[in-house]
C-alpha cells in the first residue's frame, strides 16, 4: 500500500479534497480512514467531516431513535462513521434515561415528532426486571414466574402501542442472562431459574415481534456472549457513566445495530462478485492444477470450504454470485465442476467472467447480464491490489475486505450487513435458478426474427392480484429494491403498506408473470389512489428484467381499465427522475398521457380517459384475481 | 516528546476538533472549549480502546489535562505491557 492510506496523510488528503470541493474524493478517503483506524476518536473526525459533505454526496437518508436505559452516546458517531461506510447518513435521536415507556405510548412524544425510519428499544434485564435479576432470591416461585408474564405482557403492550402511532421499524433487544446467577450453580438446574425465566421472557419477545409487522429481535443475549459475558462489560463505567459496555465493544456494539440498518436502509448487496484462486481454493490453478489446488474438509482446504458454505448460505438468502477471475476458462470450470472438494458448482453462479481482462471492466459486465445497478454489487477478493483497483474504479461497488488469512474469509462475508436480509420471501430463494431461466430466454429471443415472433412464443401470462397478506412483504420488499424501472422510487414498509390498503380509494395490485420458460414471481407492483375523478399512480413498477416484454403495458392498460369502472375520468401520475431510472423516463408519453405539469422534482403526466385506453397488447394473456381472463 | 504523547494528542485534535498542533501538554478542560464531561468520557474511551487497558474512577479522575493523560497511560503500559 502506498503511503497516502496511512492515517496522518489521510487526514492531510481529506482536508486538502474538502478545502477543493472535491468532494467525492473526500468521502473515498474518509471511508479509507475509517476501515484503517475504527475507534472513538476517528469516528469524531469521520462524523465531523460527514456532517460538512452530507449535502454534496448520494446518501440515503436514515433517522434511528434509540430508547435506553444506559449510555449510549459514545455509541452514535461510530454508528454514524460505520453508516457512511455504506453511503447511509444517519440521523440518530437519544432518547432520555428510561423514559421509553412514556415515549412509546404517548402519540405526542419526542420520538414520534423526530418521525424515524427506525427505532431501537435497549433496556437492561436489571432496569426492566429488577425482581428478576438483583431481587431474585428472595422471591417465591410464583413470584418469579408472575414477574416474567409481566415483562412479557409489557412487550406486547409497547408494540401495539408503537404500531398504533408509527409505521417504523422496531428492533428490540434481547434481555441478558445474568454473569452471576443468585443460586450460583442451582440456577441451572431449573427451567424457571434467573436464566431460564430470561430465556422464556426472550421467546416471548420472539413472538411479539413475529406478530406485528417490521418487529426485529436484535439478540443482544447472544452478542454477549460472541464476544464474552465478562469481557463485553465494563462495571465501573457503569457506576461513573452509566455505561455497561466496555470500550472495546462499543464499536461491535454499534455494527450489531448496522445489521438491521442496511437492510432496512435498502443498502443491500443483491449479488457478490468472487475471485478464485486463493479466494474459492488455496493456490493458482493455472499453475497448481486440479491436484494442487487446496480446498476440501481438511487443513489448509478447509477454510475455503468454509467461505463457499458461507456464499451457499447466501443463495439461500437469494444473493446471487458471479465470478470474476484472471484464468484460461477451461481450467478454472473443470475445477469448479469435477474438483471434488467444491461446495459450489457452476450452476450456483448466475454470471461468469473467466479471462484475462480488468477487473473493473468484468464487473461492470456482470452488473449488465444480471439487470442489477453497479451499487447493488458486492466484490470479494483475496488481492488487496484487485480490491483497491476495483475501489478506484467502481466507488459504487462494495468492496468486501478479508482478513490476511483465509481462516477469516468467511467470517468476513458472514458479518457483512449488506447480506442481511429481514424477510426472506419464495422469490428470494429461486433467485438463482430465475436467473439460469433469463439465460434460456436471452437464447431463444436470438434465434427470432422479430420482437413479436419472440413474444408469442414466450406465452407470457401476468396475474393480478389486490394486495393480500401473502403478497403484502413482496409488495414491500419491491418498493425498498426497484431502482431502475420505477416511476416514483416511492418507497414503503410493510406496515406502511398495510396502513395504506386500509384506506379508502388506495389501490394496490401486485402483479406475477410466468412464461414458457418458468415462473417470474411477483415482480412489479401498482398503487392507484382515488381522488374523486381522479386516479393517481402513487407507485408503479416493475423488476427490470421482465422490462421491454410489453408487460408494463398490460399492469397500466388493466389500471386504466379499473379505474375507468371506478367511474375515474382521468389517470395521472408523476415521473420522479433519479439517477438510475432513467428505463422509465419515457413510460407516459410512450403510453399518450400528456404533460400536465412541470416541477423540479419531476413530470406530472395525465390520460382523459373518456378518450383514451390504453390498448392490451395481444401477447400477454391477464388473469386477475376473480378467475376472469381479459 | 513520546510515542504516546503523539497519539494522545492526535485523539485529543479528533474529539476536541482543534489542530493537534495546538495541543501541548498543559491543555485541559480549562484551555479547550470542547472537553466536557461527555468528551472527556470519550477521550478515556479512545484511550482504553487503542492502548488496551482499562481505566478505574480514580484513574479517570487524575486525567486532569494532557500532560497528566500522558503520564498514567505511560505508567499502565510500563505496568502491564500489552
Amino acid at each position: 500500500m502506498s503511503g497516502q492510506h496511512n492515517p496522518a496523510n489521510l487526514r492531510t488528503e481529506i482536508e486538502k479534497h474538502l478545502s477543493l470541493g472535491d468532494f467525492n474524493h473526500a468521502a473515498g478517503e474518509l471511508r479509507e480512514l475509517w476501515r484503517r483506524e475504527p475507534g472513538s476518536a476517528t469516528a469524531s473526525y469521520v462524523t465531523s467531516r460527514v456532517d460538512q459533505l452530507r449535502d454534496k454526496l448520494i446518501l440515503t437518508k436514515f433517522k434511528l431513535a434509540i430508547l435506553r436505559s444506559f449510555t449510549v452516546e459514545p455509541i452514535v458517531p461510530l454508528l454514524r462513521a460505520e453508516a457512511f461506510l455504506f453511503a447511509i447518513d444517519l440521523e440518530v435521536h437519544v432518547a432520555d434515561f428510561n423514559t421509553y415507556v412514556q415515549d412509546i405510548v404517548d402519540a405526542g412524544s419526542s420520538l414520534y415528532r423526530f418521525a424515524p425510519n427506525a427505532v431501537v428499544l435497549a433496556v437492561r434485564s436489571e432496569d426492566l426486571a429488577p425482581d428478576l435479576t438483583k431481587q431474585f432470591a428472595g422471591l417465591t416461585p410464583e413470584d418469579t414466574r408472575q414477574a416474567a408474564d409481566r415483562v412479557a405482557r409489557c412487550y406486547e403492550q409497547w408494540a401495539a402501542s408503537f404500531r398504533k402511532y408509527s409505521q417504523a421499524a422496531l428492533i428490540l433487544h434481547s434481555l441478558e442472562r445474568p454473569r452471576h446467577p443468585a443460586l450460583g450453580i442451582l440456577d441451572s438446574q431449573s427451567e424457571d431459574g434467573q436464566s431460564g425465566l430470561i430465556l422464556q421472557i426472550n421467546s416471548a419477545i420472539r413472538r411479539v415481534a413475529a406478530g406485528h409487522r417490521g418487529i426485529y429481535v436484535l439478540d443482544y443475549d447472544s452478542l454477549i456472549a460472541r464476544y464474552g459475558s465478562n469481557r463485553w462489560h465494563d462495571d465501573r463505567k457503569w457506576l461513573i457513566a452509566r455505561l455497561p459496555i466496555s470500550a472495546e465493544h462499543l464499536l461491535p456494539m454499534a455494527r450489531e445495530w448496522m445489521r438491521f440498518l442496511v437492510p432496512l436502509a435498502g443498502r443491500t448487496a443483491k449479488a457478490l462478485v468472487v475471485d478464485l484462486d486463493n479466494t474459492l481454493w488455496g493456490g493458482i490453478i493455472g499453475e497448481d492444477g486440479m491436484a494442487g489446488i487446496k480446498v476440501g474438509p481438511e487443513h489448509p482446504g478447509a477454510a475455503f470450504q468454509a467461505l463457499q458454505r458461507a456464499l451457499l448460505d447466501l443463495t439461500h438468502r437469494g444473493i446471487l454470485l458471479a465470478i470474476c477471475s484472471k484464468n484460461n476458462p477451461d481450467d478454472a470450470l473443470e475445477a469448479i465442476d469435477k474438483h471434488p472438494g467444491m461446495l459450489l458448482r457452476s450452476k450456483d453462479f448466475a454470471a461468469l467472467r473467466i479471462n484475462w481482462g480488468d477487473k473493473s471492466q468484468n464487473i461492470r459486465e456482470i452488473a449488465r447480464e444480471l439487470n442489477i445497478g453497479l451499487d447493488s454489487l458486492a466484490f470479494l477478493d483475496d488481492n488487496p491490489f484487485e480490491r483497491e483497483q476495483v475501489r478506484a474504479a467502481l466507488p459504487e461497488v462494495m468492496v468486501i475486505d478479508v482478513p490476511q488469512t483465509p481462516d477469516g474469509y468467511a467470517a468476513a462475508v458472514r458479518d457483512c450487513p449488506i447480506f442481511e436480509r429481514l424477510t426472506l420471501l419464495a422469490e428470494d430463494q429461486q433467485r438463482t435458478a430465475m436467473y439460469a431461466e433469463q439465460r434460456q430466454r436471452a437464447g431463444a429471443e436470438q434465434s427470432f426474427q422479430s420482437k413479436e415472433d419472440f413474444f408469442r412464443f414466450l406465452e407470457q401470462e401476468a396475474e393480478l392480484n389486490p394486495v393480500s397478506d401473502l403478497t403484502l412483504p413482496r409488495i414491500a420488499q419491491l418498493t425498498q429494491k426497484t431502482n431502475q424501472f420505477n416511476l416514483t422510487t416511492r418507497r414503503y414498509s410493510e406496515a406502511q403498506i398495510a396502513e395504506m390498503a386500509r384506506q379508502p380509494g388506495w389501490n394496490i395490485f401486485s402483479i406475477r408473470v410466468r412464461d414458457r420458460f418458468g415462473d417470474h414471481g411477483v415482480v412489479g407492483v401498482a398503487i392507484a389512489h382515488d381522488q374523486g375523478e381522479q386516479c393517481e399512480l402513487d407507485t408503479f413498477l416493475l423488476s427490470c428484467r421482465i422490462i421491454g416484454r410489453t408487460v408494463e403495458t398490460a399492469l397500466l392498460a388493466h389500471i386504466a381499465k379499473s379505474a375507468t369502472d371506478r367511474g375515474c375520468k382521468r389517470l395521472v401520475g408523476w415521473f420522479l427522475p433519479t439517477k438510475k431510472n432513467a428505463p422509465a423516463r419515457d413510460f407516459y408519453p410512450r403510453h399518450e398521457f400528456e404533460l400536465a405539469e412541470q416541477k423540479p422534482e419531476g413530470s406530472l403526466w395525465s390520460l382523459d380517459l373518456t378518450r383514451h385506453q390504453v390498448a392490451f397488447p395481444e401477447w400477454v394473456r391477464l388473469v386477475t384475481a376473480h378467475g376472469g381472463h381479459d | 516528546m513520546s510515542a504516546v504523547f503523539d497519539q494522545i494528542r492526535a485523539m485529543a485534535a479528533d474529539l476536541f476538533g482543534v489542530p493537534a498542533a495546538s495541543i501541548d501538554t498543559s491543555s485541559s478542560p480549562q484551555t479547550i472549549e470542547n472537553w466536557d464531561s461527555i468528551q472527556h468520557l470519550n477521550l478515556v474511551l479512545a484511550i482504553e480502546e487503542r492502548f488496551g487497558v482499562q481505566l478505574s474512577p480514580e484513574e479517570i479522575e487524575q486525567m486532569k489535562s494532557v500532560g497528566e493523560t500522558v503520564k498514567l497511560v505511560e505508567s499502565r503500559l510500563q505496568a502491564a505491557p500489552r
